[in-house]
């Protein structure tokens, strides 16, 4: 889809706003948000690329203006309330009751099993690749061009490489497809490039900055030999 | 005083009570617990962290062999430390030499590389340095971040659109020929290893 959160390129965004010696998280609302993320995998509520798509439907002026970690929480409310684990009616009044009972405790569980999901899935990590049968069609060296269409639901397929040629300088073999799997089809894996794209390709020669080079890792299906 | 998580759409208060009622819920639902909320916040915030992408920096500056295999094989040298794990599953690392300079964004979405630079600060995550990095790196490299970068060396922008996590390593200092690994890398700033900021000097 084409959304704001498909930011690389966009003019008018200001200063960059860093802040000397920032806390991991600001508020304590911001770690329950964030443990949210691998809580809520575990029950199935969405793979990362459903994740990452969640948060690209939310409201565009909303997705600019809230804290990152509000994309989270949308998208915890937006899979639950599809998954049937949150009503939003229910969760509207209980916010209200937040509001007016802001010490009022939470309810108390234990899960050991939870905690050793935590602890394991740091460690281990959720790998992406996938062996794939499919004959590769491009190989490091070719000159590829990004498919310069529009596609509804997810993809990566950045709006400022469309169209757009360059050099394929590593290939990685299979890995899940975010256009599939993120709009809840299957991982359907695709074999896995790096392209590279010099400035004056992506931003025209009177515009782009003298002597860069912009790197962005594409799926077989983004792709035709460039002519 | 406004609370450092006030937005011009909500007050802190508001998102608080918001995000307890569905932590309550997800609680009662058997998905949750504040003890799992307590561990990951530990985690992220005195276990995995910029000091041990540090500590990986100063051992490929103090041995070729295993700088040649964290090139190579980022995800593989850095289990050799015992490091990795979550969104750094295929980790890749760029070098800088006197003729390259490389940075990391994610213009889509605040892909990062978690297990050797911890949770990203929030600038990275924000539009502005997301829409403007690719676009006119050497301007926010030196109007945003105060770290020009010669015309005559290459700038690399690594976009992490894919389950890989690129990050930098940075040149090691000079001056630093008789320091050990350990001294080293209380020299590498988070900032060094996103593209955006110096080593600092002893």
């Amino acid at each position: 889809m084409n959304g704001v959160f498909d930011l690389g390129g966009t003019d008018g965004m200001g200063k960059v706003q860093t802040v000397e010696n920032e806390p991991v998280f600001r508020a304590e609302w911001e770690k329950a948000a964030f443990a949210m993320f691998s809580n809520c995998f575990r029950a199935g509520f969405f793979g990362v690329d459903a994740f990452r798509h969640s948060i690209e439907k939310m409201d565009a002026a909303e997705y600019l203006l809230s804290n990152y970690y509000e994309h989270w929480v949308h998208v915890v409310e937006d899979r639950g309330a599809q998954k049937g684990v949150i009503d939003p009616a229910e969760l509207e009044k209980r916010t209200q009751f937040f509001l007016e009972n802001p010490d009022a405790p939470l309810p108390e569980r234990e899960d050991p099993d939870l905690l050793a999901f935590v602890n394991a899935v740091v460690k281990s990590g959720a790998p992406a690749n996938r062996p794939t049968d499919k004959v590769a069609r491009f190989k490091v060296g070719d000159r590829v061009t990004i498919l310069a269409d529009s596609p509804h639901g997810h993809t990566r397929r950045a709006r400022y490489i469309r169209g757009r040629t360059g050099e394929i300088t590593a290939a990685h073999g299979g890995a899940i497809y975010p256009d599939s799997a993120g709009n809840d089809g299957p991982e359907a894996p695709e074999h896995l490039y790096t392209v590279r794209f010099t400035a004056e390709e992506l931003w025209g020669p009177e515009t782009a900055e003298p002597n860069n080079i912009v790197y962005f890792d594409v799926w077989e299906p983004y792709l035709t030999l460039a002519s | 005083m406004a609370s450092p998580t006030d937005t011009r759409l909500r007050t802190q208060a508001e998102i608080t009570a918001r995000v307890k009622a569905l932590e309550s819920m997800l609680i009662e639902k058997g998905i949750m617990t504040t003890a799992a909320i307590d561990r990951l916040a530990e985690i992220y915030e005195n276990e995995v962290g910029p000091q041990l992408g540090a500590q990986v920096v100063a051992r490929a500056w103090t041995d070729p062999e295993f700088k040649e295999r964290l090139l190579a094989d980022a995800s593989a040298a850095c289990t050799e430390m015992g490091i990795g794990g979550l969104q750094g599953e295929e980790m890749v690392v760029v070098e800088n030499t006197d003729t390259v300079h490389n940075a990391i964004v994610c213009t889509l979405c605040s892909c990062y590389p978690w297990p050797v630079l911890g949770l990203p600060p929030n600038w990275y995550k924000a539009p502005a340095y997301r829409a403007r990095i690719v676009r006119e790196p050497r301007k926010v490299l030196a109007e945003d971040f105060g770290f020009p970068v010669p015309d005559d060396v290459e700038v690399r922008i690594w976009d992490s659109s894919s389950e890989l996590r690129y990050w930098v390593l940075p040149q090691r200092p000079a001056g630093t020929e008789d320091l050990g690994a350990f001294e080293l890398a209380a020299l590498v700033t988070r900032d060094s290893m996103i593209g955006v900021g110096p080593v600092r000097t002893p």
